[in-house]
């Protein structure tokens, strides 16, 4: 395969969008006109050549593919790309959502409108990036590069709160991220490498395993996020604009269930099977503890954020049961959540543009005046809720069928996720949707417009699509995925015998020695 | 020809339901009803040809799911079980369309109600003609979803909102259990395929594996778990909190789903299962105790209501009950038998009494109607029939098929049958009681509505009584007509294997039994009749001082054995406080408090103090100087000098 630089053209594409932005000149209006046109096209195009990957994509191979490489700081640092049946995808959810999120702050974004393009194509390309590289330093700068736009899109075109909560989420994420450097550059000097391929097949003594997982975790468990390290997203979501929600919730937080699939899982197999145990404890923890904690909430947008904490819950649980219904049910689910959870900040954008306010009690009674509206928010509430023929069904069950063949207790507790989920949801969608409309500001209040309807309709195909004939995507990430669960038992294996071995070795020393 | 039984109510739905507006309100209702008419046509005829002539056939569609060793398709699996219940569904489903079209006619959301009718048949349909668990979850969910929409069909009504949350997560309750028997399906025998499944349970019998932590059996898991499931969509004891508030919606709902189908799928489940059920003695005791204790508690409770469409309700519930018995002592073709002539039935009881809900101008309160015979006199004998069948009047349905299910509890084998049989039989008397109260209320007696509704009563229109005279004709005949086929000698020809049978054969027995036995339920139903006809026709002032005198009892029936008080206090509010407490104590205080929060108060709080250290007073400087080399030297006169 010849085709070596598509990935390098998919994730600079929207940095050539972003210049081209930079040098419109004009009016105000003009300016805020153009770079909204520019940033759609670019997005929309760079959507299609990102299909390019998918139909191209070798499904039976578990390697690398169009890979690109070349030197780049001092030989030891290279500028690698590629792709395989594990991020694969995850460029294409990046690339499909973008289109929505340009359109999410079409009107609703007044001031700075160009800078505002401008982040969020940067965002695009650093996102991409991050699925891409190959390389650990470069994917080091892309994994860190990203927070910046997002806390200047945070910041400046954010709510009230906005400092706090920009502040919160960048220490929040920078600490991990310090830890995961470090480990970073532990790796190097054990390993000689930078290449993440040529890292895959390292074996990491066992005793250094434990503390390069901990510091990875400590950057991935952060941006999941994980209970406890979860209390950024509520505020960071709260305070973000609508765009910023969506990218956050659903492409930034599966960057947290990427690294694991790349990096700890991998690499460290003997830490991830030590610690496996404490994460899957904590996913319930989240799945419960944040349930409950969504059901009481008074705002909508902090109600889906904590919603999403519990849908990582089933992530980060089906990834560490290490079975391949558990690993291929939480990428799944990590894909359906981002477009799923995408629209539903989308749909919350909605009404915020129209009344300004995001407590729940403002409202009530809209499928009077929206019945559109109320429709597409009940697909994306019973896409929420787990409803099997809906995308959302599919990670959370599959990822339970993963669990339950590790350990019963844990999918029992996530599966009262299930019970949960549907009463923060349907309690969510009573009080804005049913009732009688008699607050005064909703009388005159429209359904959704053309530009509405043309960034949720993808979003709804997507979730009825792959709820229905989920294939295309199990065909990508199958082989990937069964690599990755033979090798981590095959090294937790290893080191088992190991370990019963070693008393056994060390009499053969002692006796030869004598 | 199968799939376009499963698919043209979707197609009717959709076309309802996205085009509804456009097509206009009467387009919409002729889509729905002749699709449903042809899918119930389709349905007779797969019957025939399945039933009686044995043609089963699996009707492959396209892969779900495919993970791994996890591999789901979607398919119709016909055979006679699932041509039973299409039977069921089509036919009750299309009446209840036709009838919708008479009843609904004032409301302005037309189009939308027949659109969801017409999805809760295909997501039905999915449920009956399931090949797998995971499909059949897939139907399981669409109906609840369907529930859901239907009782908040007026969403305006605060009370039908509340309703329709409450039926879907308590039916999630339910899913609860359902979920974890698939995972634990997948887990032991490697499948979720029904025939795989069921070929593996001989082997897997007697098994024991670890659930959480504890070693159980295997195949009396799996039942439990699945049975949780069944006992959330079929309103058994403890999870039947759901059913009687979903009376919420709109009459026709109540007859086609909380009547007739939806709230059978789990009777159908446990059928379904009956190879993996009949490996489990625990478990099927475990059902038959659960179907007995909902019979008599659907049963007392329903002698007090005043609410004509909870009094059936609660009817319905204990029916449900009387099928799980059936289940329970291992008497499938029974269960099945009573679930297909109650469909008969009990839709002509919800339709007849939406008629009658119709002619009082919306009037659902039983104390504020009576002596209205003479005035609907075609609705009366509809309403009779549907009585007559449910408590089981000679030759009429309910009297094969419930009797055929005190019979076989009678002669059960598993340790609860004797409780089973006093239930029913129990059950059977008060059956006959809130059935002729409802009736001698309703449509005897002296007028007690108001004199300017009396004055309005009225006859239905002809597109709503042609369906309950069809029902009435199931009603009566259903019974006779079947009885060969389903518990009869005709039964073995008939189910085929559809329904698993171990070594006793419990409807062969019930042939034995003395005939003084046998006419025990008929005489439970006549001593209902006469106490109910003293009490209310005989004795008007008899109810109201039996209540006084006996309050607390009456309290405790009239407030449901007060299980919503206590569901309310043991989880709903438990849920919103523990809630409240993990948002603001457990994010606020402690994670963010010790974590982000506190750390930057502490940096902050660290860097007043070195502000404060810098004062730029040479001689505090100077002091900490000396201080320093007092320490260094210090030091090294006590520690450094090695």
């Amino acid at each position: 395969m010849n085709d070596g630089s598509i990935l390098s053209l998919v994730t600079f594409l929207p940095m050539a969008g972003a210049l081209l932005i930079l040098f419109i000149r004009g009016s105000e209006d003009v300016v805020a006109r153009n770079a909204k046109r520019v940033a759609l096209w670019t997005t929309l195009f760079n959507f299609l050549l990102s299909l390019y990957l998918w139909v191209n994509f070798d499904p039976t191979s578990a390697g690398f593919q169009f890979e690109q490489k070349s030197e780049w700081l001092g030989g030891s640092i290279s500028y690698h790309m590629g792709v395989d049946g594990i991020s694969m995808l995850f460029v294409i959810l990046t690339t499909f959502l973008m289109p929505a999120c340009i359109l999410a702050g079409w009107d609703s974004i007044k001031v700075r409108v160009k800078e505002y393009m401008i982040a969020f194509l940067i965002l695009e390309a650093l996102m991409i990036g991050v699925f891409c590289s190959l390389d650990l330093v470069l994917f080091y700068l892309f994994f860190e590069a990203g927070l910046i736009p997002m806390f200047l899109i945070i910041g400046v075109w954010g709510g009230p709160r906005r400092i706090y909560a920009s502040f919160k989420f960048f220490l929040y994420t920078f600490l991990g991220s310090v830890l995961m450097l470090l480990a970073i550059m532990a790796m190097y000097w054990q390993a000689g490498t930078m290449d993440i391929p040529t890292l895959l097949t390292h074996q990491f003594p066992p005793a250094m395993q434990t503390w390069l997982w901990l510091a990875f975790f400590a950057s991935f468990a952060v941006k999941m996020p994980m209970w406890p390290v979860h209390t950024w997203l509520p505020d960071a979501h709260v305070e973000a604009p609508t765009a910023g929600s969506v990218v956050l919730a659903g492409i930034m937080l599966k960057m947290g269930g990427y690294g694991f699939l790349r990096f700890s899982l991998p690499m460290f197999p003997v830490a991830s099977d030590f610690f496996g145990p404490m994460v899957m404890v904590l996913s319930v923890i989240a799945i419960v503890y944040t349930s409950l904690v969504a059901l009481v909430q008074t705002d909508m947008k902090k109600l889906i954020a904590y919603s999403s904490v519990a849908h990582m819950g089933f992530v980060t649980m089906g990834l560490f049961a290490m079975t391949q219904q558990g690993v291929q049910g939480g990428i799944f689910q990590m894909l359906s959540h981002g477009w799923v959870s995408g629209a539903l900040f989308f749909c919350i954008g909605v009404i915020y543009d129209r009344i300004h306010t995001r407590e729940i009690s403002a409202y009530g009674g809209l499928v009077k005046r929206m019945p559109v509206y109320a429709v597409v928010f009940m697909i994306f509430t019973m896409a929420n809720v787990g409803l099997p023929g809906t995308s959302g069904f599919i990670g959370e069950f599959l990822t339970i069928i993963g669990v339950y063949q590790v350990n019963t207790g844990i999918a029992l507790v996530a599966a009262t996720g299930v019970i949960l989920s549907a009463g923060y949801a349907l309690y969510l969608y009573r009080r804005i949707i049913f009732g009688v409309l008699d607050k005064d500001k909703l009388k005159n209040i429209l359904d959704l417009d053309r530009r509405e309807i043309f960034a949720l309709a993808p979003l709804i195909a997507a979730t009825l699509f792959f709820g229905i004939y989920p294939t295309p995507i199990f065909d990508v990430t199958a082989v990937s995925v069964e690599h990755l669960v033979s090798n981590y038992h095959a090294a937790v294996e290893a080191h088992r015998l190991a370990e019963i071995t070693k008393p056994l070795g060390d009499l053969v020393q002692l006796v030869s020695a004598r | 020809m199968y799939s376009a039984i499963v698919f043209l109510p979707l197609l009717g739905a959709l076309v309802a339901g996205l085009f509804g507006r456009v097509i206009g309100v009467r387009a919409a209702q002729l889509i729905t009803s002749s699709f449903l008419v042809i899918s119930a046509l389709l349905s007779w005829v797969a019957f025939i040809q399945v039933g009686l002539h044995s043609h089963a056939t699996l009707v492959p569609l396209f892969t779900w799911i495919d993970s791994g060793t996890f591999e789901v398709d979607w398919s119709l699996r016909i055979d006679t079980l699932t041509a039973v219940m299409l039977v069921v569904v089509t036919s009750v489903s299309s009446l209840v369309h036709i009838y919708s079209i008479g009843y609904m006619s004032h409301d302005p959301h037309q189009q939308r109600f027949f659109a969801y009718l017409s999805l809760f048949t295909f997501a039905m349909l999915t449920l009956v003609t399931a090949n797998n668990f995971v499909q059949l979850f897939f139907g399981w969910e669409g109906v609840g979803l369907a529930s859901y929409l239907l009782i908040g069909f007026w969403y305006e009504k605060p009370s039908a909102c509340a309703a329709a949350i409450k039926a879907f997560v308590v039916n999630r309750v339910g899913d609860f259990g359902l979920i974890l028997g698939i995972a634990t399906i997948f887990l032991m025998f490697g499948s979720v395929d029904f025939d795989t499944v069921f070929k593996a349970v001989p082997a897997m019998a007697g098994k024991n594996f670890i659930f959480l932590g504890h070693e159980v059996s295997v195949i009396t898991t799996i039942c439990l778990l699945l049975f949780m499931g069944a006992m959330g969509k079929s309103a058994q004891f403890l999870l039947h909190t759901w059913l009687p508030d979903a009376m919420e919606g709109p009459t026709p709902v109540s007859a086609l789903i909380h009547a007739a189908t939806m709230v059978t799928a789990g009777v159908f489940l446990v059928a379904r299962m009956s190879p993996i059920f009949d490996h489990s003695q625990a478990a099927l005791t475990f059902v038959t105790i659960i179907g007995a204790t909902t019979a008599i508690f659907a049963a007392t409770v329903g002698l007090v209501q005043n609410d004509i469409k909870r009094v059936i309700a609660y009817s319905t519930c204990s029916q449900l009950g009387y099928m799980f018995v059936a289940l329970g002592v291992g008497a499938y073709e029974a269960a099945m038998f009573h679930l297909f002539t109650h469909a008969f039935f009990k839709a002509l009881l919800f339709l007849g009494s939406g008629s009658v809900i119709h002619a009082m101008d919306g009037e659902q309160d039983m104390r504020k109607m009576g002596g209205i015979a003479r005035l609907i006199p075609f609705t009366w004998v509809m309403m009779t029939i549907g009585t007559l069948a449910l408590t089981g009047f000679p030759f009429t349905a309910g009297y094969f098929s419930k009797d055929a299910i005190i019979a076989s509890a009678l002669v059960g084998t598993n340790p609860a049958h004797m409780y089973g049989y006093a239930m029913t039989l129990i059950a059977a008397l008060l059956t006959s009681f809130y059935s002729w109260r409802l009736m001698f209320l309703t449509f005897h007696g002296k007028p007690r509505a108001s004199h300017e509704v009396m004055h309005h009563v009225h006859e239905s229109p002809l597109v709503m009584l042609v369906p309950l005279a069809i029902l009435a004709v199931g009603a009566l005949a259903a019974g006779i007509v079947f009885e060969h086929w389903f518990i009869g000698e005709g039964r073995q020809a008939f189910w085929m294997g559809a329904i698993f049978h171990g070594g006793d054969d419990i409807l062969h027995k019930i042939h034995h039994l003395p005939a003084a036995i046998e006419y025990l339920p008929t005489l439970m139903m006549a001593i209902g009749f006469v106490v109910s006809w003293i009490f209310y026709i005989r004795r008007p002032d008899l109810p109201k001082a039996l209540a006084a005198s006996q309050e607390p009892i009456y309290l405790f029936l009239l407030n449901k054995w007060y299980f919503d008080e206590l569901y309310n206090f043991l989880f709903v509010r438990p849920a919103f406080w523990i809630g409240r407490l993990l948002w603001k104590g457990g994010d606020g205080r402690i994670i963010d408090g010790f974590g982000p929060d506190g750390v930057s108060a502490r940096v902050l709080d660290l860097s007043r103090g070195i502000v404060k250290l810098q004062s730029g007073y040479l001689y505090h400087y100077a002091f900490a100087m000396l201080l320093g080399v007092a320490g260094l030297v210090t030091y090294f006169m006590f520690l450094g000098v090695h």
